[in-house]
C-alpha cells in the first residue's frame, strides 16, 4: 500500500492556475457590464475603485509569493528514492519574525489608503446640490425631491456634475441602495435615516438594484439612474411638476378613456396609487402621475410598453411573486385599457 | 461500522468489547462511536446541503430561469447555508474531535461520556427539527443570517422562522455542551508528560474552537430568544415602531457569526497542521507560533463582527475600527501559511490523499484570505458586500479551506477508524476533480460580484454580463458533484476491503497512531507517557510496564431520553402547550434517571 503513490507534477498545478486566470480575464474583458463596480462614473465610485485596484495588486504580490513558495516546495522536496531523512528543523526565529512583519507592512500600505478614503466618503458631503429622499418598499423604490416637490418611483434623475445627497429610509424591511457605477451600498433601515452622496461625472443611464435580501422578490427590486445634462434635467423637473390633468387633455383615444374610467372606477386603482391633479390619492403604491414617461415598470423589471404594462396589471404576482399590488380581476382587454391610460401619463 | 474488528483488537479487559446491534449504538457513550455517529450525520447533511446547492446552481445557470420559484429558491439558499455551517461542517469536525482527541491525548474517553452522547442526540434533534420544516409549510426563507425585521411575523408569516429559532436553539445548546466537554477533557485527561506545548495541533485547535463555541453561541441564543418572543408573544425587540431596533439583531448575530467562521476553519487548520508534518517527514515548523497564531485568530475573531455591517451606516469611527481590526487577522493567518510551507521545505513529501488535500487547503485558502483583506477595507467592501464577490470569498475559505481540510482529515484518519485505507487512485481523482470543480464554480463569482451581481437573487436579467460567469459556475458545480460521487464510491468500496492498514500506516508521530486500528474500546492497554512533541518519532514515548486498572462507562439511554424530551418541548412551541409540557416532563424525568443511574 505504500508503493504506487501517484505523482503530482507541479507544472500541472501551475498550468491549471494559468488556464483559470486566462479564462477569467478573457471573460472579464469580453462583455459589456452596465452594472459593474469596475466602471465608475462618479467621484465616490472612482475613489473606491482606485482603492480596490491598489489592494488588488498587493494581493497579487502576496498570491504570487505564497503560491510560488508552495509550488517550489512541493516540487523541490517531493519524496525521492534514496534521499536522506529530512533534518528535524523545529523553527527559525528570524524567519518567523520576518514573515510576521512582512504582512504587517503590506497592511500599512492597504490600511492607510483605506482610512483616507473611508473618512472622505463616510461623512456628510461638502456640498449638497440635489437632495433626494429614498424610501425602500417591498419591492420598489420611492424617490422624493423635497426641494423640488417631485415624487417618482424606480427611476432616479440627477444632473451631471452636481453632488447628489440622498437620505435613505425604509417603509418596511431592510433594503440596500446600490448603483455600483456611482457609489457603494448603503442600507435603508427601518427606524433610521441613512445618508449617501456622490457626484456623477458622466451622462448616461445606469442600472442598480437592491443589495440586501428583503423577501421573496428581492431579485426583482431594480432601479435606473438617469444622469442628465443640466438642461435635460431641468426639462424633466418641469415635466414632473406638471399635474396629470394637463397631460390628459393632450390626447384622448377610446382605449385611453376606457382605461381612465376603469382606473378611477371599477379597477380600484386609486385606493393605492396617486395621480396628482386627480382624485387618485393613494399612498401605498408608487406615484403614477408621470408613469408613462418612465422607461421601465415594476421596479426596473419590465420595459414600459403597452403589452408589459397590461400583463403586469392583469397578473402582478406572475411578474413579481409576493408583491403587495392586488390582482383586481381585470380581463385582458381591461388591462390593456388601463395600461393605455397609464402610458398617456407622460 | 467495523466494530467486530474493534472487539477483536481489545483484550477483554473491563469494558473491553463492543456490544453489537442497533441498541448498542443508541445507548453508546463511547467517544469513538459517538464520533462515528457525528461524522456520518454530518456527511449526510453535507450531501443534503450539496443537493440544495446544486438546485441553486441549476436555477442560476441561465438568466430568467424558472426551474425554481422565488420562494423555493429563497428557502434553498437559507437552508444551504444553515445546513452546511451547522449540520455538515460542525458535526463532521465534531466527529473528528470525538474520535481523535481522546486518542491524541492518550485518554480512555472524554470527561463526561453521557453528556457527550446527549450533545450528539440534541444536535440530531435540532437538525431534524429544522429540516422537517420542508414538510410542514416550508423552510425558513430569510437567509441563514435572518435579518430582523424581515423575520417578524408580519413579513415572515409562515412557521419557517419558528423552525429556525427552535432548531438552532437545540443545535446551539448541543454545541455548547460538547464544547464544555472537550475543554474539560483536554485540560484534565492528558497523558503524563503531554504538556500543553506538546499537544498535537488538532487537539490544540479543538480546545480553541471549544472556547469559541461557548463564547460565541450565547449571544446568538439571546438573539433567537428575542426573536421568538417578538414572533410568539408580541414583544418589540426588533420592531422600530415600538422602540426596538433591527440592527440589534445584526450585532447579536455577527458576534456569533464571525467567530463561527473560525469555529469552521480552525479544525481544518488543526488537521493540516498534523498532516503536513506527517507527509513531509518533518516536525511542524515553528510549533509555538502556529499555536499562538491560532489563539490570536480566535481572539481577534471576537472584535471584528461589524465588518459584516459596513453598509449599515454605523459611521466612520466604527467602520474604521472594525476595518483595521479585521485586517490584523491577516497577520496570524499568513503566519500559519508560511509555517506550513516551511514545514514542507526541506522535507520528503509523499503525495498521498491527506497531503494532497492539505496542499489544496494552503493554495485555496490563500485566495480566500486575500479576497478577505479586500473587503476588510470598508470602502472597497461597500461595493463588494452582498454580492457574488463575497460568495466567492466565503467558499474559497469554507470549501477551499474547511472542506479540503476535512477531506484531508477523512483520508488521514479513515484507516485509524476502520482499519482500512481509502483507495488512493479514486482519492487522487477525487482531489483533482474537486479542485477543478470548486475553482470553476467559485472563481467566476468574483467577477460576477464585482460586475454588480447581488447575492440571494433567485434570478438575474440578461444583458448585465452575468450570463457567462453563472453558466461556468453551474458547470463547475456539476464537476464538484461528480467528485463527491467518486468519494462516496471510494468510501463504500473501502469499507468492504481488507483491514490491512495497521496501527500507523502513515508513519505519523502523534499518539492516536500508537494504538491499533481501529482502537480497542479502552483505547490504550496502558496509558503512555510522553516525553516529546512527536511521541512516535525520535523515541518520544514510554510505555509503563504492567497491567492497568481502569473502568469504562456503561451504556445509557438517558441522554437520548433527555434530548427527545427537549425536542418534544420545542415542537410543542409549534403544536401546542400540552406537547411542550409533556416534552419538558420527559426531559426532567430523563435528567432524574440520568442522575441516579447506578455506576458499576
Amino acid at each position: 500500500m505504500t508503493d504506487g503513490r501517484p505523482r503530482v507534477p507541479g507544472h500541472r498545478r501551475m498550468l491549471m492556475f494559468a488556464a483559470l486566470a486566462i479564462a477569467s480575464v478573457a471573460a472579464a474583458c469580453g462583455g459589456d457590464f452596465p452594472q459593474s463596480s469596475l466602471r465608475p462614473q462618479s467621484d465616490v465610485a472612482r475613489e473606491i475603485d482606485s482603492l480596490f485596484r491598489g489592494i488588488f495588486w498587493w494581493a497579487m504580490v502576496v498570491f504570487v509569493v505564497v503560491e510560488g513558495a508552495l509550488i517550489v516546495a512541493i516540487i523541490r522536496f517531493r519524496e525521492r528514492p534514496g534521499a536522506p531523512k529530512p533534518r528535524p528543523v523545529h523553527g527559525h526565529t528570524l524567519l518567523e519574525i520576518g514573515w510576521t512583519l512582512a504582512p504587517a507592512i503590506i497592511l500599512i500600505f492597504i490600511g492607510v489608503p483605506t482610512m483616507i478614503t473611508l473618512w472622505r466618503i463616510d461623512r456628510p458631503p461638502e456640498r449638497s446640490e440635489v437632495r433626494v429622499e429614498v424610501v425602500g418598499h417591498q419591492w420598489w423604490w420611492e424617490f422624493n425631491y423635497p426641494d423640488l416637490g417631485i415624487t417618482t418611483a424606480n427611476e432616479l434623475h440627477v444632473p451631471v456634475g452636481k453632488t447628489v445627497d440622498l437620505r435613505l429610509r425604509s417603509a418596511d424591511v431592510i433594503h440596500s441602495f446600490w448603483f455600483p457605477r456611482v457609489a457603494g451600498k448603503r442600507d435603508l433601515v427601518p427606524g433610521r435615516v441613512n445618508q449617501l452622496w456622490f457626484t456623477p461625472d458622466s451622462v448616461g443611464v445606469y442600472p442598480g438594484q437592491c443589495a440586501e435580501f428583503c423577501g421573496t422578490s428581492h431579485a426583482l427590486m431594480a432601479m435606473r439612474l438617469h444622469v442628465e445634462a443640466e438642461e435635460d434635467f431641468e426639462r424633466w423637473v418641469e415635466q414632473q411638476l406638471r399635474e396629470a390633468v394637463e397631460v390628459e387633455e393632450a390626447g384622448d383615444d377610446p382605449l385611453v378613456s376606457a382605461g381612465r374610467d376603469l382606473f378611477f372606477g371599477a379597477g380600484g386603482c386609486i385606493s393605492c396609487h396617486q395621480i396628482r391633479g386627480t382624485v387618485a390619492a393613494g399612498i401605498l403604491g408608487p406615484d403614477l402621475t408621470h408613469v408613462g414617461g418612465r422607461g421601465t415598470i415594476a421596479a426596473g423589471v419590465l420595459e414600459n410598453t403597452l403589452d408589459n404594462l397590461a400583463s403586469w396589471i392583469k397578473d402582478p404576482h406572475d411578474v413579481k411573486p409576493g408583491n403587495l399590488m392586488l390582482d383586481m380581476g381585470l380581463d385582458d382587454e381591461q388591462a390593456r385599457q388601463v395600461a393605455a391610460y397609464l402610458l398617456s401619463l407622460e | 461500522m467495523a466494530t467486530a474488528e474493534a472487539a477483536a483488537h481489545s483484550e477483554g479487559k473491563a469494558g473491553g468489547t463492543y456490544a453489537g446491534g442497533l441498541w448498542s449504538w443508541i445507548t453508546t457513550v463511547d467517544h469513538k462511536r459517538i464520533g462515528i455517529l457525528y461524522f456520518l450525520s454530518g456527511l449526510f447533511f453535507f450531501l443534503v446541503g450539496g443537493l440544495e446547492a446544486m438546485l441553486i446552481r441549476l436555477q442560476l445557470a441561465v438568466p430568467e430561469n424558472t426551474v425554481l420559484s422565488a420562494e423555493v429558491f429563497n428557502q434553498l439558499f437559507t437552508m444551504h447555508g444553515l445546513t452546511m455551517v451547522l449540520f455538515a461542517v460542525m458535526p463532521m469536525a465534531a466527529g473528528a474531535f470525538n474520535y481523535i482527541v481522546p486518542l491524541q491525548i492518550g485518554a480512555r474517553d472524554v470527561a463526561f461520556p453521557r453528556l457527550n452522547a446527549f450533545s450528539y442526540w440534541l444536535f440530531l434533534c435540532g437538525a431534524l427539527l429544522l429540516n422537517s420544516s420542508f414538510f410542514f409549510g416550508g423552510a425558513p426563507s430569510a437567509g441563514w443570517f435572518a435579518y430582523a425585521n424581515l423575520t417578524s411575523s408580519q413579513f415572515s408569516p409562515g412557521h419557517g422562522m419558528d423552525f429556525y429559532v427552535l432548531g438552532l436553539a437545540l443545535a446551539g445548546a448541543a454545541s455548547i455542551v460538547a464544547a464544555l466537554n472537550f475543554i474539560v477533557t483536554i485540560i484534565n485527561l492528558r497523558a503524563p508528560g503531554l504538556t500543553f506545548m506538546r499537544l498535537p495541533l488538532f487537539t490544540w485547535m479543538t480546545l480553541v474552537v471549544s472556547f469559541l463555541i461557548i463564547l460565541a453561541f450565547p449571544p446568538f441564543t439571546i438573539g433567537t430568544i428575542f426573536l421568538l418572543f417578538d414572533r410568539m408573544f408580541g414583544t418589540l425587540f426588533f420592531e422600530p415602531s415600538g422602540g426596538g431596533d433591527p440592527v440589534l439583531w445584526q450585532h447579536l448575530f455577527w458576534i456569533f457569526g464571525h467567530p463561527e467562521v473560525y469555529i469552521l476553519i480552525l479544525p481544518a487548520f488543526g488537521i493540516v497542521s498534523d498532516v503536513i508534518p506527517t507527509f513531509s517527514r518533518k516536525p511542524l515548523f515553528g510549533y509555538p507560533v502556529v499555536v499562538y497564531s491560532g489563539i490570536l485568530i480566535a481572539f481577534l475573531g471576537f472584535g471584528v463582527w461589524a465588518h459584516h455591517m459596513f453598509s449599515v451606516g454605523l459611521g466612520p469611527i466604527a467602520n474604521s475600527a472594525f476595518s483595521g481590526l479585521t485586517m490584523l487577522i491577516a497577520i496570524p493567518t499568513g503566519v500559519k501559511m508560511f509555517n506550513w510551507i516551511a514545514t514542507m521545505w526541506g522535507g520528503s513529501i509523499r503525495f498521498r490523499a491527506p497531503m494532497l488535500f492539505s496542499i489544496g487547503l494552503v493554495a485555496m485558502f490563500t485566495i480566500g484570505g486575500l479576497s478577505g483583506v479586500m473587503h476588510a477595507s470598508a470602502p472597497a467592501d461597500l461595493q463588494q458586500t452582498d454580492t457574488y464577490f463575497v460568495v466567492a470569498h466565503l467558499h474559497y475559505v469554507l470549501f477551499g479551506g474547511t472542506i479540503f481540510g476535512l477531506f484531508a482529515g477523512i483520508y488521514y484518519w479513515f484507516p485509524k477508524v476502520t482499519g482500512r485505507l481509502l483507495g488512493e487512485r479514486l482519492a487522487t481523482a477525487h482531489f483533482w476533480l474537486l479542485l477543478i470543480g470548486m475553482n470553476l464554480t467559485f472563481f467566476p463569482m468574483h467577477f460576477a460580484g464585482l460586475h454588480g451581481m447581488p447575492r440571494r437573487t433567485f434570478t438575474y436579467p440578461a444583458g448585465l454580463g452575468f450570463e457567462g460567469y453563472n453558466l461556468a459556475s453551474t458547470v463547475g458545480a456539476g464537476i464538484t458533484l461528480l467528485a463527491m460521487l467518486l468519494f462516496l464510491l471510494n468510501f463504500v468500496r473501502s469499507l468492504r476491503s481488507e483491514a490491512t492498514a495497521g496501527a500507523n500506516p502513515w508513519e505519523a508521530s502523534t499518539l492516536e497512531w500508537a494504538t491499533s486500528s481501529p482502537p480497542p474500546v479502552h483505547n490504550f492497554d496502558v496509558t503512555p507517557e510522553v516525553t516529546s512533541r512527536d511521541p512516535l518519532w525520535y523515541d518520544g514515548i514510554a510505555l509503563p510496564a504492567g497491567e492497568e486498572e481502569f473502568h469504562m462507562p456503561n451504556p445509557s439511554y438517558w441522554p437520548l431520553v433527555v434530548a427527545g424530551g427537549i425536542l418534544m418541548a420545542a415542537a410543542g412551541a409549534l403544536v401546542g402547550l400540552p406537547v411542550a409540557l409533556l416534552g419538558a416532563a420527559v426531559a426532567l424525568a430523563g435528567i432524574y434517571g440520568w442522575s441516579f443511574e447506578p455506576i458499576h
